[in-house]
């Protein structure tokens, strides 16, 4: 990848930011858009009765989705089917709201940035690079033990591009949690690395 | 209260005169709906919920630490031992308390895309 090579910084003010060329975001543009896409609350049944639909209750029992991917993203809160569809009736809508506000916030900090983006939401970006890397990594079957399998794919392999942007996104992300606490990379306070504004 | 009775909260006896019998070696004790709700809430306090993080292979063992801390206000020491309990023992008890406590604690977990359930603590 380009610009992006040294992933989320922080810089000696403090800010957090992520130089990125069009191409990646672009990338980054598009992984949110698909985050959005996946889980928007307008996919789910309405309720019927006008006070429950206003309250965002799910008419009937709704169970996990079909799409492995959204269902991983939104799993059963209960190892009990009935529990979680209960459970899924009062809160899945929120739930999916929640993650369209962080992809839609990534969204917009992008567009308001040029080819260093500042960080504003950084639970957002977590979490909308998190919901990302569970779609994809779902798509790709990845598991613990895998990953070289995966990276080592012939290019014709549909899998391959999509590896190649799940490996990016963990890479962004760990970046992302190394500046928000350094302490996990082994850093002692005050020793983690700063870049210029 | 005796703990054997206790475990038949499940029964009311609605016989006339309110004594309580055995029945197939089940204690069964006559109580009112007020008792009955009390025991439960004993019940409760005794098994409390609890949340479970599952292993998956997506989650970033860093992220996971961070997530504990941030959320729970846990010491790193004590999320970092989590963590390692989710990603090698396959799951790991990250909080206890009533079931609303719970199911806010699992939906967090969810919007943090970690894989998280409620159960009763068994």
């Amino acid at each position: 990848m380009g610009d992006s090579t040294y992933g989320f910084q922080r810089t000696a003010t403090g800010r957090i930011v992520l130089r990125a060329d069009s191409v990646e975001r672009g990338l980054l543009t598009s992984v949110a858009r698909q985050v959005i896409d996946l889980i928007k609350p307008e996919d789910m049944p309405q309720d019927t009765d006008p006070l429950a639909a206003e309250l965002g209750w799910t008419e009937g029992d709704v169970g996990p989705s079909d799409d492995p991917a959204v269902a991983r993203m939104l799993p059963n809160a209960y190892a009990d089917e009935q529990e979680s569809a209960d459970f899924r009736r009062f809160t899945e809508r929120d739930l999916r709201h929640t993650k369209v506000q962080h992809a839609e916030t990534v969204l917009s900090e992008i567009e308001r940035s040029g080819d260093k983006i500042t960080v504003g939401s950084p639970d957002s970006w977590l979490g909308t690079l998190n919901d990302a890397r569970l779609a994809i990594g779902t798509r790709i079957q990845i598991a613990d033990d895998n990953h070289e399998e995966l990276a080592n794919l012939p290019q014709d392999d549909p899998r391959t591009g999509l590896f190649h942007v799940y490996d990016w996104l963990t890479f962004l992300q760990e970046s992302l949690v190394r500046c928000l606490d350094p302490s996990l990379y082994g850093f002692a306070e005050g020793d983690a690395p700063v870049i210029d504004d | 209260m005796h703990p054997a009775s206790l475990m038949t909260t499940g029964y009311v006896d609605a016989r006339p005169d309110g004594s309580g019998c055995e029945t197939k070696g089940v204690t069964r004790v006559a109580a009112s709906p007020e008792i009955e709700e009390q025991i439960e809430e004993v019940v409760d306090i005794q098994r409390p919920w609890i949340t479970i993080v599952w292993n998956d292979p997506v989650n970033l063992m860093s992220y996971v630490t961070y997530v504990f801390m941030n959320y729970f206000k846990y010491s790193r020491d004590k999320a970092e031992k989590l963590m390692r309990d989710v990603h090698y023992e396959g799951r790991a008890v990250v909080s206890s308390g009533t079931r609303e406590e719970m199911e806010r604690d699992v939906t967090a977990m969810h919007s943090y895309g970690l894989w998280a359930t409620l159960q009763r603590d068994d």
